[in-house]
């Protein structure tokens, strides 16, 4: 699938690769570093674009051998219904192996409590890292952009956890040329973020460019939401819409999927990948700012639970 | 960017680039400025920003606080680590190191700089070229760079004058040849103003060249393949041992330079045998050529045993093995490196046991004297090692090839990476550097 870049008034060589070539080259030889250089990696999935397009690459990177690598999906039991059949049939298509930590299981048992505003998403940490350790994975993918957030601006391709999954900010090892550096003790781990340098527009047009199938939530459909803290959420049984919030019918699609309780949908028409495409090139928000209610809690919400070792 | 097409945005070119000031030459400004004038910065950030500087008492949005995303630095006001940004125009697409102005920070620029085709030098109009600026030409010269930016910042300063400018650019360009840099665009700016960043400045008509931003779209993404040697670190080797493919047996990796064809002679290293490349597959695709930085996978025509950490090169242009490095460092670790330290050390895909057997000199970045037989190198020095392997490696000169002939040191202890180094000589330039008089007193 590689094209030759078409020469920007004459200034690029015909060797320069495209933007999205460059991009997936890079993705596929740090797949294949871990692949090479750790006993038990494992792809956090969640169904959402990021980790289906990880897929993808790991797909090509190992082709025509099959993905050295299971799966870890951290189900916060708030799941879009859709995502979870995609989740299952990419598994069975490409006879994978999934792990599912699962929030529901810690609050059953009472390790993990409820919040009050009903927003799971922080508490996948725990069940994340403990099964982490658990099953003794030395490397865990994830899909994290340094695009998405400031704090994930500074995080490195390849990031040392310490044995309770802690990303420290000042501690980090510098990273020079493409010579990542994996060693860990037992007990630590690294996170892989192969999707480092890929920003959402590059997401869209290389599912677009490898006709990458999505969960349907990701394109115009009609809903019923109410509106919270100026989001659209999902109606549903996780615990919404509360006495005085209204549920309405609206055309909307979602630009990130994670738990229902705190992932907004935003109003949109837009039914095809050109359409999602040139929606995203014009929008004016970012993408967690325009759905991610955790990511409002502060200025340094992220880099907080980034620290305690979420992605 | 509302109006750009979807086509025209798949048809770019990604460049990386990095930026290197002094902590008060403005660097924020003209980083936040490249962001906000080039539509890059979205409402929702902005918004951020602004609520951020007003809690702060600031008067008006503070763009640094763009680019400090971590709470010590935004307590502080300064950036302690490199961050990454990116945007786009319809030309192309930027990946931006943003580094640390600080002194105690030249590791992370050296991180910056590894990865980038092209390097923004900020300097205060007023200050003209101070050693600051003498150090991070000298950074960029050691690490090959191919092209440098000389942004003359704060010219609403010194009333857009063009002698202040033309000083400064003469003086810069003729110690960055020195140093070996191939290629200075000296641009002047107000970044505050937002002179000549991303629109040309109605201030300056006597500069004719590009914005920096134009500078940026159009510089050229060098891939001299025809002077190139050939290259590829096998990473992995891909055995499906299905039904489909019981004998497919592909040995993986990003190509470091150069480009390999199929039907070409090749040798394997270090065991040096050789073979022909009997196929290419481009991430599952077979094609008949392929080139840097494309990762593929090489099938060969005789059963060779190749292993993650070879080098397959062609035939006829082979790098010598040694197991005695000579190299420029940075070091990169809060402990020092010392003479008779056990290391591991990452070439490529390959990781040996090594011994630092001397330090013949430490570099002094402000004047490019060398200080002989430091002893030690400690955090952010630069200086001259000799290196003994476990095993032959085949290396290339830093100056032939920035990935075969980089390589990082690490602690076999901790896993700390602790030293980037550069094979064969430091600058480009036939003899930059001084060694300093005997009688001069070292600082260490």
């Amino acid at each position: 699938m590689t094209t030759l870049a078409e020469a920007q008034g004459g200034t690029d060589s015909p060797y320069a690769l495209s933007h999205l070539d460059a991009l997936e080259s890079e993705a596929v030889h740090i797949f294949r570093e871990v692949a090479g250089e750790f006993e038990n990696p494992v792809i956090l999935f969640s169904g959402g674009k990021d980790s289906i397009v990880m897929l993808h690459l790991a797909l090509k990177a190992f082709a025509p051998a099959a993905v050295p690598f299971s799966l870890l999906h951290v189900d916060t039991g708030h799941n879009f219904p859709e995502v979870l059949e995609y989740r299952d049939r990419a598994v069975e298509r490409h006879g994978l192996r999934l792990h599912v930590a699962s929030v529901q299981d810690y609050i059953d048992r009472g390790v993990l409590k409820e919040r009050p505003d009903g927003t799971r998403n922080p508490l996948q940490t725990l069940p994340l890292t403990e099964r982490i350790q658990s099953e003794r994975f030395d490397a865990v993918f994830g899909g994290g952009r340094r695009d998405e957030e400031k704090a994930r601006a500074k995080e490195r391709v390849f990031s040392l956890r310490d044995e309770f999954s802690q990303w420290d900010p000042r501690r980090q090892r510098p990273e020079l040329w493409n010579l990542y550096n994996g060693r860990h003790a037992p007990g630590e781990h690294v996170r892989v973020f192969p999707l480092s340098n890929w920003t959402e527009l590059d997401v869209w047009q290389y599912i677009a460019r490898e006709g990458i199938a999505l969960p349907a939530i990701y394109f115009a459909h009609e809903r019923e939401v109410f509106q919270r803290a100026g989001m659209w959420l999902t109606a549903g049984e996780w615990g919404g819409p509360r006495a005085g919030e209204r549920v309405v019918t609206r055309l909307v699609r979602y630009r990130t999927v994670g738990d229902m309780s705190c992932t907004g949908a935003v109003d949109s028409g837009a039914t095809t990948l050109d359409a999602v495409i040139a929606e995203i090139a014009a929008s004016r928000l970012t993408e967690r700012g325009a759905t991610r209610a955790d990511d409002k809690l502060s200025e340094a919400a992220m880099e907080d639970r980034k620290r305690e070792g979420y992605f | 960017m509302s109006t750009v097409t979807t086509e025209a945005l798949a048809a770019t070119t990604l460049l990386r680039f990095a930026t290197a000031g002094s902590v008060d030459d403005g660097k924020s400004t003209l980083v936040g400025r490249l962001l906000h004038d080039s539509k890059s910065v979205l409402a929702d950030q902005l918004e951020a920003v602004e609520r951020a500087s007003a809690s702060r008492g600031q008067d008006g949005p503070d763009l640094a606080l763009l680019t400090d995303g971590l709470r010590a630095e935004r307590e502080q006001g300064i950036t302690i680590d490199v961050a990454y940004r990116y945007f786009a125009t319809p030309r192309r697409r930027f990946i931006l190191a943003d580094t640390p102005g600080h002194v105690q920070y030249t590791r992370n620029m050296v991180t910056g700089a590894s990865t980038a085709e092209l390097t923004v030098i900020l300097v205060d109009a007023r200050n003209g070229v101070v050693e600051q600026t003498r150090r991070h030409a000298a950074i960029a010269a050691l690490l090959r760079v191919p092209h440098v930016v000389l942004a003359v910042n704060k010219m609403d300063l010194v009333g857009y004058r063009e002698p202040v400018f033309a000083a400064i650019a003469e003086e810069f360009t003729a110690y960055a040849t020195e140093l070996g840099v191939p290629e200075v665009t000296a641009i002047p700016i107000s970044a505050l103003a937002g002179d000549n960043v991303v629109e040309p400045s109605a201030h300056m008509d006597w500069y004719g060249g590009p914005t920096v931003l134009e500078h940026l779209e159009t510089v050229p993404v060098s891939h001299d393949l025809a002077h190139c040697h050939a290259r590829l670190p096998v990473q992995y080797v891909i055995r499906p041992q299905s039904a489909e493919h019981p004998d497919y047996r592909g040995y993986a990796g990003q190509i470091a330079a150069g480009s390999f064809r199929v039907g070409e002679e090749v040798t394997v290293l270090p065991s040096g045998r050789t073979t022909t490349i009997s196929g290419i597959d481009l991430l599952g695709e077979p094609v008949d050529v392929a080139w840097t930085t494309q990762s593929v996978t090489l099938l060969l025509a005789d059963d060779l045993d190749v292993s993650r950490g070879d080098l397959i090169v062609p035939a006829k242009d082979a790098p010598p093995t040694t197991q005695d490095v000579e190299a420029t460092v940075c070091h990169v670790a809060d402990a020092p490196l010392t003479v008779g330290h056990r290391v591991l050390l990452k070439h490529g895909t390959r990781t040996v046991k090594a011994i630092v057997k001397d330090i013949p000199s430490r570099l002094t970045l402000d004047d490019l004297s060398l200080h002989p037989h430091p002893g030690q190198l400690a955090a952010n020095d630069i200086g001259r090692v000799k290196i003994r392997t476990a095993e032959p490696l085949p290396v290339d000169a830093y100056a032939d090839s920035r990935r075969t002939g980089s390589f990082i040191l690490i602690d076999p202890a901790d896993g700390t990476t602790l030293t980037a180094g550069m094979v064969g000589e430091s600058f480009a330039a036939p003899e930059p550097v001084k060694v300093a008089a005997d009688d001069e007193g070292w600082d260490f």
